[in-house]
């Protein structure tokens, strides 16, 4: 309905005098299955909360608008209202909050309500319309559109055209207009605002006129105390301390005017919290040439000689490495590894030259080693004398197969050795002590 | 709402023979105003003195909700400054006249238009850009003068 607050007392009053239906039965039937006026509304019009709210099709700057407002006053209430409160009155958090929802409420009425739209006319007031201009303008053939219609009204001593709106239907009002966006005939119309995401019209332009000169006012408010704000601590710890606060560009340029790193600003290096007599040697001792020395002071060169060629009998510097060469550490490594090998075989020899005089019994072999049951004569076949070894391989021949070999070794060497080796290099290992064992008999 | 039944009735019955619309005025600007002149279509059903009067009736009480006085100034600051939340509890003056007319409207129907088989139709159905006059089909009963 036009009439802004919705009331269904007045709905059920309308729908009486115009409603056809004649039993009462039917009637509320009716009214459950009926659509509401403004789900048949021809104009192109966004409808909320069950009619109640109006607004344009594109909203999306609305909520913008939204967001500014809100965030700003936010950030205000959040971080000066605090201070200014304690040090000032709290008045002013107070005064700001009235001011931001009287902004917020009259933003959202002018953005909600209906601006003033006139209803399209009914096909029967059209045919109406039609008939007296083809009268006035004499029988005009169909097919062509007729020039404009105009009608003239004398207002006040001012002759004013009204024009006919085709989309409308009907002779627009004196200083109606029609909003291509919205697709309305809108009185008095003003303008269309995206901010408010509404057209602006003769029903809520004081609330868009209330909406900006209350928002003119908070925004003067808010700049207004947080220039105080910056004042005030600006008192207490020096303007350039206060500079600080505000944003990297203002700390950078306190850091600039004090002639600081921010690393010695963060360390408190020169800071006279640290003692009475610490200052900035480094500072020109006023903000006029700490800003000119950083700003417009001599670029030094690069020291680096980025595209100057090497000199290849140039003494370098070490190679970007760990400062051992692959080959050399594979060279030493491999000789690491005979040389362990070497100790290893021996102290397999030692090992078990030494078990049969500790332990009565063979040494249990491995589980994993294929040859357990070994001949007890294989035991000691290095206690014997040279020809004995001619049953096994000389250290200069080719190894025997693997069969074989497990068979001298594991006896011995697993007693002491088991927990040590894993079963995986257990056979190369075994080839290791048979050869140490076969070296040190042949000696 | 017995009357309202009954004119719904008069209208099941009676063919609608033309409609009457009566534009708005606007010599006086923008305030709502209807044309005194009186259309010939409804020469034969109603006196032309009545029909003026009823057009002029309506006239002034439009008049009265835009009006621009003391009492539409204290309303509209007492509205902003309680944020408008006081149209939640009352009506604004503007919507208790257009009650009044819609009252008065009712009220002619009832003793001047549906006797003589005619039918104003409240402005505000229309948007308040014509006052709709229906005719209908004149039967025997209930003819104009």
């Amino acid at each position: 309905m036009h009439l802004g607050v919705a009331d269904p007392m007045r709905d059920c009053e309308y729908s009486q005098i115009s409603t056809r239906s004649s039993t009462p039965m039917e009637s509320p039937h009716k009214k459950r299955s009926a659509r509401r006026k403004w789900q048949a509304f021809p104009g192109r019009n966004k409808f909320y909360c069950d009619g109640r709210i109006m607004m344009a099709r594109q909203t999306g700057v609305f909520y913008l608008t939204l967001v500014l407002i809100v965030v700003t006053s936010g950030l205000f209430f959040a971080f000066d209202c605090p201070f200014l409160a304690s040090s000032l009155t709290p008045a002013i958090p107070v005064i700001g909050g009235v001011l931001f929802f009287f902004v917020l409420g009259t933003l959202l009425r002018t953005s909600f309500s209906d601006p003033g739209v006139l209803p399209r006319a009914t096909p029967d007031e059209a045919a109406d319309l039609e008939r007296q201009i083809d009268m006035a303008n004499g029988s005009s053939s169909g097919g062509y559109r007729p020039p404009p219609r105009t009608r003239e009204v004398i207002i006040n001593g001012q002759t004013v055209k009204l024009k006919y709106c085709f989309t409308c239907k009907i002779f627009r009002p004196p200083r109606a207009s029609h909003c291509s966006l919205c697709d309305n005939c809108v009185e008095r119309f003003d303008h269309h605002c995206p901010w408010v995401g509404n057209c602006v019209g003769k029903r809520n332009y004081r609330f868009f006129y209330m909406f900006i000169l209350s928002l003119s006012f908070l925004t003067v408010f808010i700049f207004a105390f947080v220039i105080t704000h910056i004042i005030l601590r600006s008192h207490r710890s020096g303007f350039l301390n206060a500079l600080k606060d505000m944003g990297l560009s203002g700390f950078h340029t306190y850091l600039i005017s004090s002639n600081q790193t921010t690393n010695e600003d963060i360390k408190g290096s020169w800071s006279s919290k640290r003692g009475k007599d610490n200052y900035n040697p480094y500072s020109y001792g006023n903000i006029v040439t700490n800003c000119c020395a950083a700003l417009c002071g001599p670029l030094p060169p690069s020291l680096l000689d980025r595209r100057g060629f090497v000199q290849p009998d140039a003494p370098q510097a070490a190679p970007p490495t760990n400062g051992i060469t692959m080959y050399g550490s594979t060279q030493s490594q491999n000789h690491m590894c005979d040389q362990d090998q070497c100790i290893q075989s021996t102290k397999f020899v030692l090992q078990a030259a030494a078990t049969p005089l500790l332990q009565g019994e063979p040494p249990t072999p491995p589980t994993s080693t294929p040859n357990l049951s070994c001949e007890p004569d294989l035991l000691p076949p290095h206690q014997e004398g040279a020809p004995a070894h001619h049953h096994f391989l000389t250290p200069d021949e080719a190894p025997s197969p693997p069969g074989m070999l497990p068979c001298s070794g594991p006896p011995l060497a697993h007693s002491h050795t088991l927990p040590f080796y894993s079963p995986a290099s257990q056979d190369s290992l075994h080839e290791d002590s048979v050869r140490g064992l076969v070296k040190l008999s042949s000696v | 709402m017995a009357e309202t039944h009954s004119l719904q009735d008069i209208r099941q019955q009676a063919a609608v023979a033309a409609k009457v619309f009566i534009q708005r005025d606007y010599t006086n600007g923008t305030v709502c105003q209807f044309q005194t002149k009186f259309p010939s279509e409804l020469e034969s059903r109603i006196d032309k003195q009545q029909f003026e009067e009823t057009v002029r009736t309506l006239n002034n009480l439009y008049a009265e909700a835009e009006k621009l006085g003391g009492q539409s100034y204290l309303e509209g600051c007492m509205a902003c400054l309680t944020a408008y939340t006081i149209f939640l509890c009352m009506e604004t003056h503007y919507e208790k006249v257009l009650k009044k007319i819609s009252k008065y409207v009712q009220e002619q129907n009832d003793k001047i238009y549906a006797p003589r088989g005619l039918l104003l139709t409240d402005p505000i159905e229309r948007g308040l850009r014509v006052v709709e006059v229906i005719i209908f089909e004149d039967r025997s009963t209930g003819s104009g003068r």
